[in-house]
């Protein structure tokens, strides 16, 4: 019956869904922000820690949601981590575009690990369920507000 | 087909009785013979988010337009003496739909949000200061909550709010422990858009008034489903959309007791509000038309009566009957299913079942039964703090209509345990 749905619900999704991985609140955390989908009601917590140099040494959440939004979170967590600020921010420019625009060419992605690509590329199947593209991006916004020091966001 | 025989008041058929028979009632609503997703027939079940509209309320519209529109109130040609007419009689219907005590005491708003935001506004401006108390229960949609709240950000009054128990019943004897010389406006759900409760609205007024408060009902849930008679009941306002009685989207009722109406500063200033206007001084109409500044939803109007006329046809209690059953086999049938969780289990309820599904996010069954056909709301239903009282940020949402069959009910728990077969 739900044939068309295994794009957006890849088992890989499914189990990040289900067992997220950063799933915790890490005591050494430098920032933090809450972020809601008013759609739905779903609230999610970032923690992100940082070094001196700026670099994400750390990335973890808590909170409830969907499956889509669940696996987002447990996925950009473990994307970000290792990275700047700025490569974290390029990679959900390059992630909010290709949930968004049928013309997003990988390309505009830019040098990037190969496994974060293919983690992105996975949840861009939202892009055909244009309510739940919200779900697959709040964890990033709320990424990006707790690295820009907002303490709240929201995905409208 | 699976049919429990422990529904009661059946006579044949899908619910069908002599005077009910829904499926003459379903070629009336153009959109219930579309397919969606390759064929799947539509089983709309979100009638508490807004109802699917008749054909009889599409040409209600249509045929104004077509015939005879113009702006009412102001001009001496014939098209607008008939659009004033039609526009009028919208109001004779809505007034005799809740047995108002006069034409005049129906006001036409945007619908309840702004019925409510109006009254907040312009009565609660006029009438609360400093300490004073607005009631308010647990099981109310935001549009019944926010607005007392920017009023309390102005005027510093006090919101109490009655708790509901496990079972979202309103809980009557704390509703009367928050009463007091305080209170000056009771502001409750008749039916809850969450839960499906009922609430005995007659006993709050009744007990509200014994403090001097007056009583302000949304009825939004309620006017789908239920006979209402606001002198009966004997409250003071009643609030309603007309988007959830099968009319169209854009026109609300708020209904008021003539004399407190009257003695209400006008909520927003314009034409068709005034009596005369100079630059030195203005003075205001009378209700309804002091609270209908600007050029009303004309048409919005007429299919609001059309579809006052359309239930009125079939008849409430006829239609609250079908419905009842509908709701008792969902119940039955959520209920039968294992890892199915129904929030919402009032001694009185209407239309409307909320469930959740163990381990299985709202949302992602929302996107499931969707490709199944199946049309529920998913999410906090605007009613964040029915939500948190529940341990839980959203339900799934099963509202029915006067439409609705159990067929429907069966395709839901079918896509339901095709979902809960997807998620393992």
């Amino acid at each position: 019956m739900f044939d068309d749905l295994r794009d957006l619900y890849q088992e890989v999704i499914l189990d990040h869904g289900k067992s997220p991985r950063n799933f915790r609140r890490p005591e050494d955390h430098t920032c933090l922000a809450h972020g809601n989908n008013p759609v739905c009601g779903d609230t999610l917590v970032v923690y992100i820690t940082q070094d001196d140099n700026g670099k994400i040494t750390d990335a973890a959440f808590q909170g409830q949601g969907c499956a889509i939004s669940v696996a987002s979170a447990s996925m950009m967590t473990g994307i970000v981590k290792g990275k700047t600020i700025e490569e974290a921010n390029r990679l959900f420019d390059g992630f909010h575009n290709m949930c968004t625009r049928d013309d997003f060419d990988i390309a505009e992605l830019g040098d990037c690990d190969e496994d974060a690509l293919d983690r992105l590329v996975m949840l861009s199947g939202v892009k055909e369920f244009p309510i739940r593209v919200k779900c697959a991006t709040l964890a990033w916004h709320t990424m990006q507000a707790a690295v820009s020091g907002e303490e709240e966001t929201s995905t409208e | 087909m699976n049919k429990p025989s422990s529904v009661v008041g059946i006579t044949s058929g899908d619910n069908s009785t002599a005077a009910f028979d829904v499926e003459k009632i379903r070629a009336d609503f153009p959109i219930l013979s579309q397919t969606v997703y390759d064929g799947k027939p539509l089983v709309y079940l979100d009638n508490g988010a807004s109802a699917q509209k008749p054909r009889q309320v599409i040409d209600s519209m249509s045929d104004l337009y077509e015939t005879r529109y113009s702006n009412v109130h102001r001009g001496v040609h014939w098209t607008s003496q008939q659009s004033t007419n039609a526009y009028e009689a919208g109001r004779q219907k809505a007034a005799a739909y809740l047995n108002a005590a006069s034409d005049n005491e129906i006001i036409f708003t945007r619908g309840a949000t702004e019925a409510i935001n109006l009254v907040a506004a312009s009565w609660g401006r006029a009438n609360l200061k400093a300490g004073d108390e607005v009631v308010i229960s647990h099981m109310e949609h935001h549009s019944n909550i926010v607005p007392w709240q920017l009023l309390r950000q102005e005027k510093d009054i006090v919101i109490k709010v009655v708790p509901i128990d496990d079972d979202g019943n309103f809980l009557f004897d704390e509703f009367e422990k928050l009463l007091s010389d305080k209170t000056k406006m009771v502001a409750v759900t008749h039916v809850s858009n969450a839960l499906g409760t009922i609430v005995p609205v007659a006993d709050v007024i009744k007990a509200a008034h014994e403090k001097g408060a007056l009583v302000l009902i949304d009825g939004c849930q309620a006017v789908p489903h239920l006979a209402v008679d606001v002198q009966a009941l004997g409250a003071d306002f009643y609030v309603f959309s007309g988007h959830k009685l099968y009319g169209p989207t854009g026109i609300g009722i708020l209904w008021g007791r003539e004399d407190i109406l009257n003695a209400m500063p006008p909520y927003q200033g314009g034409g068709e509000m005034i009596a005369s206007v100079t630059f030195e001084k203005t003075t205001f109409q009378k209700a309804p038309h002091r609270f209908e500044a600007g050029t009303p939803a004309i048409a919005e109007v007429v299919g609001l009566g059309a579809a006052i006329d359309y239930v009125n046809a079939i008849g409430l209690d006829n239609i609250a009957a079908h419905e009842h059953g509908v709701l008792q086999y969902a119940t039955e049938r959520l209920q039968a299913m294992d890892g199915v969780t129904i929030i919402g289990n009032a001694r009185e309820k209407a239309a409307i079942v909320s469930f959740a599904l163990d381990g299985i996010h709202p949302h992602d069954v929302g996107t499931f039964v969707d490709r199944a056909g199946v049309a529920v709301r998913v999410g906090h239903h605007c009613a964040q703090p029915v939500m948190d009282r529940f341990g839980v940020a959203a339900t799934a949402r099963a509202s029915f209509g006067l439409y609705n069959t159990r067929a429907e009910v069966d395709t839901l728990v079918d896509a339901l345990k095709e979902t809960k077969k997807f998620f393992g």
